[in-house]
């Protein structure tokens, strides 16, 4: 206990052991453990509700971040938190002459490991605006759905289309709100009754507005395309092909980005999401005569046990006594 | 003053998988040739598969600056030999070998996972393989580097050797035929370069059997 | 325990300079890299030559710690002279000075007294074209084009893209502005003063600096704000 009192933690609730238990030495067994892969993928670090015993004064909305030191103290004390499902990425985003184009690729990975080779990274958040997303997979989609679902609340309300700056208030807002915990990188584009938008929105909450960007562990791969091949006021085709060049570059040089290049362009009153607009990475070899696998388990044993026999029955109320 | 200073550090790894398969009178010994930093590809065509003898060879994944100066040190070491012995060292010999300057690293280890392949005295395939500080045995078929978790379920699965307890004693090597285990060297690096990020670009297979040796490449994907 | 006050290793850079591009093309190697001297994120020094010939085939460009790339040159100097001294018509070509150098960074780092550089090795001999790469820790190849620092990120897509074995040395050379522009552009520490040399048979040229033309007239970028009226 003296444990808990050196560092002034509270108890929680949602612990499955009391902190004082701790070995005070790695290894430290992990509170993850109880979570099954799929949850855990899916609780960002720090941001599990408070369920706390000790609170001194009635919350006042706003953010707890003592999670978060716990987590940090825990790491110190050797506990390896769970690895989520990163978009390793390369995303692009430009304004040609009539629109923006938004480009990304298709890989997502787990450390070394592609989970995905053809997910998809360009999220919807209004009929005119669209939304890349780099970082942690369930952060883009959460966030993005979070606030596309606003939009469209906005939209019911005002009977009007929705704006890009609305959709980029409300993500920095949110993303600045959480200090960088929920790590969305995202470019964010669309047309709206003042025109083509292109923003890139950081994990942090800062923004930006260009006339091209790239965002993702292939951003820079990206970006060389763009800073020597953009030119203001490009037609459809070209945007398109920059764009496309541009995701190649992330695909064929990063080794976060890969497999295919989804395209979005947006115009004035119009859309068209090129899902799967290029597939560079066919598969290379096939063996021929194909492979067959065991059919079965292996039989060790044929011997049978039967249990039953062994047990024995009791029937009525055993517990009365 | 406590100045922040930009850190080093004198590992790195560069990726990459190597896989070996005997069969009873060939051995086959592939690696991708991607070399690789973080997320940023160095050189698509670095060939890791370095021949120590004219019946053994090596393929090695992990911190090419270490693997480089392994393979640098047993040339070495073989060149010696061969003037003390005047012959070629045998790939059994060469496997000790190999064991040994690894462990005589071991407190700074060479950062390099190796497979070595081979024809043994009796002409039969014979594959060793390592981890970083020496620790060998000789097997069947062994897959070492960055894509050698997906790689080995599949070889166990296609090619289960008999267990080394078994008695009387079976042999290791496995009962494809070379054109077979080729395919088989082909078919893993297709799939480990599916699913790892740090296998790609191309295999670089060495086919080692009674008639000599021989080289084939095959593309992989780029991304 | 040693303190980091009295050690006598390379704990950190001082002055370090940015990337080196590096290309073969037809007649020999093309290698580009700016003039620039970093303290930190200072820009202390304004004309630091990064390139220099080595012997008479090979072209040897750094970045990193200049002190230490000045050291190197030092060891390449008594190297280059050693060898002369045997008057017997043999000189190193670049493959035998990339190896050299391979072995010292290498060993350096097996001492944890690394040389804190990434050297590009170009030159051709006897018609034999030669490029190659070493880093801090010992890490060496060779390939067609290669780049060091944030070039390997910018740069090489680039490269991998338009680079190809017949490249005269105009097409050599626009295609190196390409690179040292991208990286002018988004590499903090670059700096528009570059050079580029060269190596043929004929022996090594180094041009003399120059700037590139910029452009920085996109119409979002003259008034940012306006992009996002209403937001902050």
């Amino acid at each position: 206990m003296e444990n808990n009192q050196r560092l002034k933690l509270k108890v929680y609730t949602s612990l499955s052991f009391p902190l004082s238990s701790l070995p005070r030495q790695t290894p430290i067994s992990s509170p993850f453990s109880h979570f099954s892969p799929v949850q855990y993928k899916r609780v960002p670090l720090g941001f599990a509700k408070m369920a706390s015993s000790v609170v001194d004064l009635p919350p006042k909305g706003g953010f707890s971040f003592d999670l978060c030191r716990r987590n940090e103290m825990l790491e110190k004390k050797g506990l390896k938190s769970p690895t989520f499902l990163k978009t390793g990425t390369t995303i692009v985003g430009l304004v040609f002459q009539d629109g923006v184009i938004l480009g990304a690729d298709t890989r997502a990975t787990e450390g070394p490991i592609v989970a995905d080779k053809n997910c998809e990274k360009i999220h919807y958040m209004a009929p005119n605006i669209y939304c890349c997303g780099a970082g942690t997979a369930a952060d883009t989609e959460a966030v993005t759905d979070m606030v596309s679902s606003q939009l469209q609340l906005h939209r019911y309300h005002t009977g009007r289309e929705s704006r890009v700056v609305t959709a980029l208030t409300f993500l920095k807002k949110h993303l600045f709100n959480y200090q960088g915990h929920v790590s969305a990188a995202l470019v964010l584009g669309g047309v709206d009754i003042t025109g083509p938008h292109l923003h890139t929105i950081y994990p942090h909450g800062s923004t930006d507005t260009l006339p091209f960007a790239t965002m993702g562990s292939g951003s820079l791969a990206a970006m060389s395309v763009f800073e020597s091949k953009y030119k203001e006021s490009l037609s459809r085709d070209e945007g398109i092909k920059i764009v496309v060049e541009a995701i190649c570059a992330g695909i064929f040089n990063d080794l976060g980005s890969g497999s295919n290049v989804d395209v979005c362009v947006i115009t004035k009153g119009h859309k068209e999401y090129l899902r799967n607009h290029l597939l560079p990475n066919p598969r290379t070899y096939v063996n021929p005569k194909g492979f067959t696998f065991p059919k079965k388990t292996e039989v060790l044993l044929t011997k049978i046990t039967p249990l039953k026999e062994k047990v024995e029955v009791i029937e009525g109320d055993a517990m009365e006594e | 003053m406590t100045k922040k200073h930009a850190n080093w550090s004198p590992y790195d790894n560069n990726g990459g998988s190597c896989v070996a398969i005997a069969g009873a009178d060939y051995c086959v010994i592939a690696a991708d040739t991607r070399m690789s930093t973080g997320y940023n590809i160095l050189t698509r065509d670095y060939s890791k598969i370095s021949q120590l003898a004219d019946k053994a060879v090596m393929a090695s994944s992990g911190f090419q600056a270490d693997v480089k100066a392994l393979q640098k040190a047993l040339s070495a070491k073989h060149l010696i030999y061969q003037h003390q012995h005047n012959k070629q060292m045998s790939c059994p010999a060469m496997a000790q070998l190999l064991s040994n300057t690894l462990y005589y690293k071991r407190f700074f280890p060479y950062y390099a996972f190796n497979v070595l392949g081979g024809l043994d005295n009796e002409g039969k395939g014979c594959v060793f393989t390592y981890d970083a500080v020496g620790s060998y045995e000789r097997v069947g078929y062994s897959a070492q580097g960055s894509g050698s978790t997906l790689i080995i379920p599949f070889l166990d699965n296609q090619l289960k050797s008999p267990s080394p307890l078994l008695l009387p004693a079976k042999d290791a090597v496995t009962p494809l035929s070379e054109t077979e285990a080729i395919d088989l060297v082909k078919t893993v690096f297709a799939s480990a370069t599916e699913r790892d990020i740090y296998t790609g670009d191309k295999v670089e297979i060495v086919i080692l059997n009674a008639s000599g040796m021989r080289r084939e490449y095959m593309e992989l994907r780029k991304d | 325990m040693e303190r980091v006050a009295d050690s006598q290793r390379t704990l950190y850079p001082y002055v370090t300079g940015t990337s080196v591009v590096a290309i073969k093309y037809k007649d020999g190697i093309l290698m580009a890299a700016d003039m620039g001297g970093s303290y930190g994120s200072t820009l202390r020094y304004k004309s630091v030559e990064r390139i220099k010939p080595i012997g008479k085939h090979s072209l040897l460009g750094a970045s990193g710690e200049i002190s230490d790339f000045q050291e190197i040159l030092r060891y390449l100097d008594e190297l280059i002279l050693y060898d002369n001294m045997w008057d017997d018509g043999n000189s190193l070509g670049p493959k035998e000075v990339h190896n050299y150098l391979t072995r010292v960074m290498y060993n350096r780092r097996n001492k944890f007294n690394p040389l804190w550089n990434a050297l590009v090795l170009g030159g051709i001999k006897n018609g034999q074209k030669y490029l190659g790469m070493v880093n801090m820790i010992g890490i060496n190849f060779e390939d067609n084009h290669v780049a060091t620092g944030l070039g390997n990120h910018l740069t090489r897509p680039i490269l991998r893209d338009e680079w190809h074995e017949n490249l005269t040395f105009e097409e050599g050379v626009k295609l190196l502005e390409k690179c040292m522009r991208v990286l002018l552009y988004r590499d903090r520490s670059a700096v528009n003063k570059i050079q580029i040399s060269k190596i043929t048979d004929e022996g090594a040229t180094l041009f003399p600096p120059f700037s590139l033309k910029t452009y920085w007239e996109f119409s979002s970028f003259k008034n940012p704000t306006a992009g996002a009226e209403g937001s902050w």
